[in-house]
């Protein structure tokens, strides 16, 4: 278990309870146990306090923890069949974005998401989640399979952004994000999206351009990341709490303004406390979006879709 | 013509920019150094005359250039809530707008008029780099669907001109979310079947790149415009090495593909008419500089020296009964 700079003091109850507990399991007779306890009590009241009222740029370093559930984890404990589907059938098979058919309650659909990686090695053959042109189009070829099909789409996103890289923009990165938001607005079939830990930018865009639009509780959702506003806004990097504070980047600002659908609530303590309980609840909420959306008319999703958007806006915070 | 008749109080432009500058300043080319009388200047569209270099063209100069006679018409642009987020950095957000507004002479980052050019009538839309770099917020927004929601109407094209350093952070994820909405406005024009030809100009960077300044039916930019997702220098602190001479700029987009032209401003008026013209199956153009088309009920209208190279006169006179698709009031 990794602990983010505001668990500090948290790290240090669970670390003292588990060398209790550690220690009488070397010595026998030694009894701990109502000591650790009472430990795991007072981390557990930590634990809601932190959780309760994490400022915007706390969220981010959640949003961002590397033992939060992933994409991958999604996949394969959502879905059934999974069969991935690769290539952009031009350059190459980018592994910052993973898709392909699976089942969903029995149900065949598409899904697609950004993968970060959960070590060094996946996470550099990943890209940290960072597509690249090849990986939107290969997103924009699977939904277009999925429209032809009649198969729903649900996107997963996880992605720091796309990748700034002098091949990426060579290639077309602008247009790729352009035609694969094109491509979601397009689509006949529903199109559900869940923003599973960060959604930067036009990169996270080109994905949930959706009919329904949901987020997990600690994850966050931004035109830019709070380090880029902060030395962009305040010429000083290390202002990225206030850039956070500002950006409104939170699930529970972006329910307020109407840019998204639903928050889905995670376990105390964030999706990576655990990842079963996180893991379930989006299933839950990916069901009854998508139950939402049974039975409409293809004409119907892509005009709602569309009109979800041009209405985006409409309400601000109050002040 | 029916299209008359469902057209209540329009606006007319002046010829003149607000933001005109005194005959006697002179500017000096930021690429080869010529000390630039602004008469000249503007006369040339605001390129270098003596290196050719592209400087920033405020829409009213450019539509005043681009326009029979220098005429058009200000399509309104429904005003979004200001200042959703309540934004604050160093300064607060409402204060940086009115600061832009006072230092350009206009209400927001984007221009949208109609009108005839070489006798093509269209929907126009332009960015304005001046205005907060242009950048893409709810406004911009707004702008393009209402062009492309007036295009639709008339069914007439839409030519729109780029120019931004991205999306307005000060309207956090609401600037974002104008990439799916301005996208929305493109696919009206694809169903209408209508044109869309996107004018890439100096810059043209990060969400609005990324969004309807690359889905166009056609690309055109100007020469050596920046034109890119992520700008020369985040790439370059991501993969730690110098890029090539040229990288993002118009030339090399255009080797890469993602343009089909890069054209001189001053040649690009005759190219948007042609094309145009093609692409809605019309006969060839006149290539002239024409005066603004005649109108039935003229309207008076101030009708001042204009800053482009429209003779003069011709402007001049014709100004007053100018306005042909509004007339009635
Ligand atoms: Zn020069």
């Amino acid at each position: 278990m990794q602990y983010l700079e505001f668990e500090k003091s948290l790290a240090e109850i669970e670390g003292k309870s588990e060398e209790l507990r550690a220690l009488a399991r070397q010595n026998t007779g030694m009894d701990v146990e109502k000591e650790a306890a009472a430990l795991d009590r007072k981390a557990e009241a930590m634990l809601r306090d932190l959780y309760k009222g994490l400022t915007p740029w706390q969220k981010c370093q959640v949003a961002r923890h590397p033992d939060r559930p992933h994409c991958k984890d999604y996949i394969e404990a959502l879905f059934t069949e999974y069969t991935p589907l690769a290539g952009d059938r031009n350059f190459a098979d980018d592994h910052a974005v993973m898709g392909g058919l699976a089942r969903f309650n029995d149900q065949p659909v598409m899904v697609i998401g950004h993968e970060k990686g959960h070590d060094t090695k996946s996470r550099i053959a990943r890209n940290f989640g960072m597509a690249r042109p090849e990986g939107y189009r290969k997103a924009i070829r699977l939904m277009d399979l999925a429209h032809r099909f009649g198969l729903p789409v649900i996107t997963l996103v996880d992605t720091p952004g796309a990748y700034p890289g002098k091949g990426a923009e060579e290639r077309g990165q602008s247009e790729a994000i352009a035609r694969a938001t094109q491509k979601c607005l397009s689509l006949g079939v529903p199109l559900v999206s869940v923003i599973i830990g960060e959604g930067g930018s036009g990169g996270a865009v080109a994905f949930a351009t959706a009919n329904r639009v949901a987020m997990l509780e600690h994850s966050v959702y931004s035109v830019i990341s709070p380090e880029g506003c902060a030395s962009i806004l305040w010429k000083d990097a290390d202002k990225m709490r206030e850039a956070a504070e500002a950006l409104r980047l939170t699930a529970q600002d972006l329910e307020k303004l109407g840019v998204i659908d639903r928050v889905i609530a995670e376990p105390l303590g964030g999706a990576q406390r655990d990842r079963a309980a996180a893991i379930a609840s989006v299933g839950k909420a990916l069901g009854a979006m998508l139950k939402d959306l049974a039975g409409k008319k293809p004409d119907a999703l892509v005009r709602a879709r569309r009109q979800k958007f041009l209405e985006i806006g409409g309400k601000g915070l109050a002040a | 013509m029916n299209w008359i008749s469902n057209y209540v109080r329009p606006t007319i432009n002046s010829l003149f920019s607000r933001r005109e500058v005194p005959e006697n300043l002179w500017t000096k080319c930021p690429e080869c150094g010529t000390m630039l009388f602004h008469r000249e200047l503007t006369d040339n569209l605001y390129v270098c005359t003596s290196c050719d270099h592209h400087m920033a063209i405020s829409p009213r100069a450019r539509f005043a250039a681009l326009f029979d006679g220098g005429i058009f018409t200000e399509v309104k642009v429904p005003e979004p809530l200001p200042d959703p987020l309540h934004f604050r950095d160093q300064k607060k957000y409402p204060d940086r707008m009115r600061a832009a507004q006072k230092a350009t002479g206009e209400k927001e980052a984007m221009l949208v008029a109609e009108g005839e050019m070489g006798r093509t009538p269209i929907v126009a839309v332009a960015q304005d780099f001046s205005f907060m770099g242009g950048s893409m917020g709810m406004y911009v927004g707004n702008a393009i669907i209402a062009a492309a929601e007036r295009a639709v109407e008339r069914r007439w094209p839409l030519v729109l001109f780029s120019a931004a350093g991205g999306a307005r952070m000060q309207e956090g994820i609401l600037s974002l979310m104008q990439m799916p909405r301005t996208t929305v406005a493109v696919e009206m024009l694809r169903e209408a079947g209508l044109p869309y030809i996107v004018v890439l100009t100096h810059p043209t960077t990060g969400g609005v790149t990324a969004s309807y300044a690359m889905l166009g039916d056609v690309h055109i930019a100007e020469p050596n415009a920046l034109i890119c997702f992520a700008g020369p220098r985040v790439i370059e602190q991501t993969i730690r090495e110098k890029l090539p001479e040229g990288f993002q700029r118009a030339e090399y987009l255009l080797d890469h593909g993602m343009l089909d032209r890069v054209t001189h401003r001053k040649a690009l008026r005759d190219e948007l008419v042609s094309i145009i013209r093609m692409l809605t199956g019309q006969p060839p153009a006149i290539k002239a500089d024409l005066p603004p088309p005649a109108a039935p009920d003229p309207v008076s209208a101030q009708a001042p020296a204009a800053p482009v190279p429209t003779d003069a006169a011709i402007a001049g006179k014709s100004a007053g009964a100018a306005a042909a698709p509004d007339s009635k009031k």
